[in-house]
Order: structure tokens, then C-alpha cells, then sequence
């Protein structure tokens, strides 16, 4: 699994951080995600997909 | 279809309307009938509504909006639909964009955890006096509305001693009642308030969040007042809102208030749970299509109105299967009570801790919490564009 993360259209809700804190952050100058894992291991993976799907911005996506 | 107005009012005080809940059985998308006359749309499908909220083309725009119920129609005619400087909860992308990156920084998860100890002092310390008054004590006046008001003043640096001074316009400006002159003058005083706090802090430098937004120098003062005033009143109303309603609805539903005791880790199951369910933004949001945009099968025509009706649309049981019921064991993530797209909730990851810490510091100190009057006598918020409980009287 590869996660992409868009900075430009991220709006800092932060609810990819709160979902999977091991993969995701927030950047302490504009909230924006800081991704911390890119390519997080298997058993990470439905708890990733969550994430991406409850951010509100459509700023995540995984291939 | 087009006799299709919005109403507040309910038939049981933890459901949506019942004309609504039908309507989502019928389909996503209805014509309603605006207070302006103007024939828009009602979105009661969960799909749909997150759909809407996600969509640029969909805009939060004042100049373009129409009013779902008659509340300040007068009003928002006279002002013109003037968006004050720094709103920007009523701008779109890209002007909205620049306001929330210079705050969201300051709301991250991180951020917020770190002030759940000073959270839960302001709850034990509500908690102190509660016990220490007389019974029934109003929950609302002694534990609902100062945890939240307390922290966000903390947050933003507004003195509490000031609350007087925005506590009784703040509910003058939720009124669906108040008279449009009164709303203006409430709006006005809060801004004077807060204007002349900006000017003191630029004299006198605090270290709180307003403090810092001056010191970045990007803002103007008059945008300072507005971002400030977002911040004060957004960070009342809500959370407050849902401390109150929330307990209310624990309390009448004694099957799920024992399994949270019992279980204390469900709570933040619980709390995303209390969310969904009691969906506290009963009228709106409220949408205008830019263009043409076409929503499950149906076209919204540019320049019509698209009001979402959350409380029915977090029930779809597309989306949340036996919806109507709460359940404090269900993953309720996903919900739309704090918005979707580019204008969902700043203060969220505040909410959710206040609400955590709150409730947990509730059920542990007063275990026998429980209602002093019939529920049915319990004053419900019909008329304030958020949801809740006016007053809560319980003993212990």
C-alpha cells in the first residue's frame, strides 16, 4: 500500500491523525497532514483506507 | 412537492421530525420551499448530503443564499448579505483557504490532547461546586455551557469575567425568535468587545491563540474580529449543546448509560455515537449551486438552494444500519454532525475531548446522577438554530 497526500487541498481537520497516528500527523504550522508511514505495513491497511475515506478534503489517496 | 417547508419542531425530543424521516424513505433529494419563496432543494439521503458538502460547486456564499425558515429573513435582506471581514465560515475556496491554514495549526489533534489535563480540572472543578450546591442543580448552568465557555476563552485569551458580555448575546444570535434589530446589536457588541481586546493584546501580549494570530501579522484587526468571533461563539454553542443534550440522552436510555459505565473505554465509541445520533445542527447546513451539478440523478439548477438535513441523513440506514437507536457500541465515525468538505469544524478534535473528558468526569463523580423532573418536562432547544436542552435539572 502507498498513500499520496495532497498539502495544497488538505484543510487540516486532522481526522486522518486521530484515525491512524502511527501513519499520519499534522504539520504544527498550517495543520496540514504529515505523512509518517508512506507505505504503512498490511495490518495498518483497513484502519489506513478509514482514514482516507473520513478526510474531508480528498486530500489522501492509496494505490 | 413544493409545499415542502422546514420546521423545527418534533414529536419525541432525541428524533428528528417524523415528515423528514419519511421523506429519506422516499429518496435523497426533495423540492422545498424557502422562506423567501424561492423553490430549492432538501437533501435527507446521508450519500447526497456528504456529497454536497464535499463539491465546490456548491457554494457557502451569503450573497447566495436563500433562508429555510423565515428566522431573520428581514434582516438578511437589509444587510445585503455582508460577509464581515474575517468570516470565514461564509467564504469560499480559495479566500476561505487562507484563514483556515493560519488557524488550523493551532486545532490539530496534538495540540489538542495536550490540553485535555487543564480540561478535565475545569470539569472536577464544575463537578466541585455542583456537588457543593444545592439539588437539583440546572447541568446546563453549572457544567454544559462553563466547560466549553471556559476553555475556548482560555484558548482564544478572552477573559472569563467577561462571559456576561457575549454569553446573553450568543444565545440572542441562536434565537430563531430574536428580532433581527436585536441580532445586529448583539453581533455588534461582541465584535466591539472583542476589537477592543485585540487592541489591548497588541499593547499587551498575552500567550493564547489571539495573541499569536497578531503577532503572525497577517491578519488585519477588523479580521482579527471576525476570526475571533467565529472562535468565541462557535466554541460555546456547540459542545455546550452536546454536554446537556448528551447527558439527557444517557439518562433517559438507562440500557446504554449502565454500558458505558461498565465499559469506560466505549467512550470514544460513545461520543461519536451522541454525535450522530442527536446531530445537534437541525436546520442547515445550507448550500447554493454555482452551476448546473447533477446529484444522484437529479440536476440542481445553478443559483438553487440545497439545505442538508443532517439529523435524518446521519439515520440513513444506507450508512448506519438501525440508526434511529443509539448505540454506544456502534463505529459512528463518518458522521456529518461536523460538516464535510473544506468547512468541516475547526474545534472538532477540541469538541470531541471536552466531551470525552466531560462525560467520563460526570458518570465516575455522580453515579446517581439522574433527572429531577418528568423528561417530557425537560425544555427543548426547538427554537435555536442548535439543538439541545435549555435547562437540565437533576439530582444525585
Amino acid at each position: 500500500m502507498k498513500i499520496e497526500a495532497d498539502t495544497t487541498v488538505c484543510i487540516g481537520a486532522g481526522m486522518c491523525a486521530l484515525t491512524v497516528p502511527k501513519v499520519f500527523d499534522q504539520s504544527e504550522e498550517d495543520g496540514t497532514v504529515v505523512l509518517l508511514d508512506p507505505s504503512p505495513p498490511a495490518e495498518l491497511e483497513g484502519a489506513v483506507r478509514r482514514a482516507v475515506n473520513l478526510c474531508p478534503s480528498g486530500a489522501l489517496s492509496v494505490s | 412537492m413544493s409545499d415542502l417547508t422546514l420546521t423545527t419542531e418534533r414529536e419525541r425530543p432525541l428524533d428528528p421530525p417524523d415528515k423528514f424521516t419519511e421523506l429519506r424513505e422516499r429518496g435523497p433529494l426533495h423540492r422545498m420551499r424557502y422562506a423567501d419563496g424561492h423553490l430549492g432543494w432538501l437533501v435527507t439521503g446521508y450519500a447526497a448530503a456528504r456529497a454536497v458538502l464535499a463539491d465546490p460547486r456548491f457554494s457557502n456564499r451569503p450573497e447566495l443564499a436563500h433562508p429555510p425558515i423565515p428566522a431573520r429573513l428581514e434582516l438578511l435582506k437589509e444587510q445585503q448579505f455582508q460577509v464581515p471581514p474575517g468570516f470565514f465560515l461564509r467564504m469560499d475556496a480559495p479566500e476561505h483557504t487562507r484563514y483556515r491554514k493560519l488557524l488550523a495549526g493551532q486545532f490539530t489533534v496534538r495540540r489538542m490532547n495536550q490540553l485535555e489535563p487543564r480540561i478535565a480540572e475545569i470539569a472536577e472543578a464544575c463537578l466541585d461546586r455542583m456537588e457543593a450546591g444545592e439539588r437539583p442543580a440546572d447541568l446546563v448552568e453549572e457544567f454544559a455551557l462553563p466547560i466549553p465557555s471556559l476553555v475556548i476563552c482560555e484558548l482564544l485569551g478572552v477573559p472569563y469575567d467577561d462571559r456576561e458580555r457575549f454569553q446573553a448575546d450568543s444565545k440572542v444570535l441562536f434565537g430563531l425568535e430574536s428580532e433581527g434589530a436585536d441580532v445586529v446589536a448583539a453581533m455588534t457588541r461582541i465584535s466591539t468587545f472583542l476589537y477592543g481586546l485585540i487592541q489591548h493584546k497588541r499593547a499587551e501580549p498575552g500567550d493564547d491563540l489571539l495573541t499569536g494570530l497578531i503577532e503572525g501579522g497577517e491578519l488585519t484587526d477588523e479580521e482579527l474580529t471576525g476570526v475571533a468571533f467565529l472562535l468565541l461563539v462557535a466554541g460555546h454553542e456547540t459542545t455546550a449543546n452536546m454536554l446537556g443534550l448528551g447527558t439527557y440522552a444517557l439518562l433517559t436510555d438507562p440500557g446504554q448509560l449502565a454500558a458505558l459505565r461498565d465499559d469506560p473505554s466505549l467512550m470514544d465509541d460513545a461520543v461519536e455515537e451522541l454525535l450522530r445520533h442527536l446531530t445537534i445542527i437541525h436546520l442547515g447546513p445550507v448550500r447554493a449551486a454555482l452551476e448546473d451539478v447533477e446529484l444522484e440523478g437529479t440536476v440542481i439548477a445553478k443559483g438553487e438552494a440545497v439545505t442538508l438535513h443532517l439529523p435524518v441523513a446521519n439515520r440513513d440506514p444506507a450508512r448506519f444500519p438501525g440508526g434511529d437507536r443509539l448505540d454506544v457500541t456502534r463505529p459512528a465515525s463518518g458522521h456529518l454532525t461536523f460538516g464535510h468538505g473544506i468547512h468541516q469544524c475547526l474545534g472538532q478534535q477540541l469538541a470531541r475531548i471536552e466531551m470525552r473528558v466531560g462525560y467520563a468526569a460526570l458518570l465516575r463523580r455522580l453515579p446517581g446522577l439522574r433527572l429531577a423532573v418528568p423528561p417530557e418536562e425537560v425544555p427543548m432547544r426547538t427554537d435555536m438554530s442548535i439543538y439541545g436542552v435549555h435547562r437540565l435539572p437533576v439530582t444525585w
